[in-house]
């Protein structure tokens, strides 16, 4: 074990390499780890904030959904509605005109009876002369029967 | 071990125990050491300052994520053990650890590798482990020493320094005595971790030469069991001295 000037030169060796350790292999290193974990922080962090994001986004889909679902039941029970209200619209009407075609063949029955009956008392009354024209042709005068046979026909 | 010359058994350990001097007396250079020290240190520390400057804060690939581990290993101790505010620790502690660590492994290499290599191109003497040389390993302890009583001074200033020096631990009746246990507890700082470390890896190194004495056939069974234990003591090592250095520093910024 002999000490000799070795030492000195040993010594500004690792001078030296402490020197270079400082200046180029421990700062980039550690900047490199320290960025790391900054975004590995910033990483979860942002995970955390997208889980809550996605909660309250889900929270919110539902309520839309529940409101879909109420807005759609309520304006299938307006439909119906609607449509019951059309259908009796449509019946009433129905009747309505059913009435009035039924009042109007009526007037129009009511009308060729009448007419008919006209007709008819005409007719009755032409036979009815026509056949007493026969039975009193030799002795009576129709001009002087003229009068009663008006008013028989007055009374049919 | 086999050599044309057929050393001896003392002459084999003596030849790989002797560094490769340049020089004469004090103002001598082991080169070995200073070669192999610089060139693993060139290599280790351009490699991780290679992956360090394409470093990503992205997904890392395999070899950013090993220099991170390691970085982060550190880190960690730093922060667990230091409470002062220093650029320096952290860097330091990884120099070290880093470098000790390298220089230590190559204790793993066969012993009789690096100097026959050495010796096929006319070098007559390599030491391969350069933490074998307490040139080395008190270079390193002294430059931690400094940089203690530099931050012995730069955090409590030149007054606050002298006042601990003096009044602790017997209070300022007892002042020289204070001192006296000061003086030995700083100089006993450099001194351990100079010496540990040195003495482990020499004892290692001198288990391995040991072991390559016995007969080919027979060096594994006490040789794998060694070096995989070795792998142990290299971390350590290199972990002990970079705690220390790292709980020193934290002493220098705290007052008693």
């Amino acid at each position: 074990m002999n000490i000799n000037a070795t030492l000195f030169g040993q010594a500004i060796t690792f001078a030296i390499l402490i020197w270079f350790t400082m200046k180029f292999v421990w700062p980039p290193v550690v900047a490199a780890l320290d960025e790391r974990s900054k975004r590995i922080s910033e990483g979860l962090e942002a995970a955390e904030r997208g889980r809550q994001d996605y909660a309250k986004a889900e929270l919110r889909s539902q309520d839309a959904l529940n409101e879909a679902k109420a807005r759609a039941s309520e304006i299938i029970a307006l439909s119906e509605k609607q449509a019951q209200i059309i259908v009796q619209q449509a019946h009433d009407a129905a009747v309505i005109e059913a009435n009035r075609v039924k009042a109007q063949a009526q007037a129009e029955v009511e009308q060729e009876v009448m007419r008919a009956r006209d007709s008819l008392r005409d007719r009755v009354a032409d036979l009815a002369v026509s056949g007493a024209e026969k039975i009193l042709r030799r002795e009576i005068n129709v001009q002087a029967h003229a009068d009663l046979l008006t008013a028989i026909q007055a009374e049919l | 071990m086999t050599e044309s010359a057929a050393p001896s058994s003392s002459e084999y350990i003596h030849h790989h125990l002797t560094n490769l001097v340049i020089g004469k007396g004090f103002w001598s250079f082991d080169i070995d050491t200073l070669v192999t020290s610089a060139v693993l240190g060139l290599i280790v520390f351009g490699f991780m300052a290679s992956v360090a400057r394409k470093a990503t804060s992205g997904v890392p690939g395999r070899t950013q994520a090993a220099v991170e581990i390691l970085l982060e290993m550190v880190q960690t101790q730093v922060r667990d053990t230091f409470h002062g505010e220093s650029g320096i620790v952290g860097p330091l502690a990884l120099t070290i650890f880093v470098w000790v660590f390298c220089l230590n492994a190559m204790d793993l290499l066969p012993v009789d590798l690096v100097s026959l290599l050495m010796s096929s191109v006319g070098v007559g003497h390599w030491k391969a482990v350069p933490t074998t040389d307490p040139n080395l390993t008190f270079a390193m302890s002294i430059t931690v020493f400094f940089l203690i009583l530099y931050y012995n001074f730069k955090i409590k200033k030149c007054g606050g320094f002298m006042r601990e020096v003096f009044t602790v631990p017997f209070g300022a009746k007892l002042a020289p005595f204070n001192l006296l246990f000061r003086l030995i507890e700083d100089l006993a700082k450099p001194v351990s971790l100079a010496l540990r470390l040195f003495g482990n890896m020499y004892a290692g190194e001198m288990v391995f030469i040991l072991i390559a004495l016995l007969p080919p056939y027979l060096q594994w069974v006490l040789g794998a069991p060694w070096a995989i234990f070795h792998i142990l003591i290299i971390t350590l090592q290199a972990f002990i001295f970079m705690i220390l250095t790292i709980i020193y520093l934290s002493m220098a910024h705290e007052s008693h």
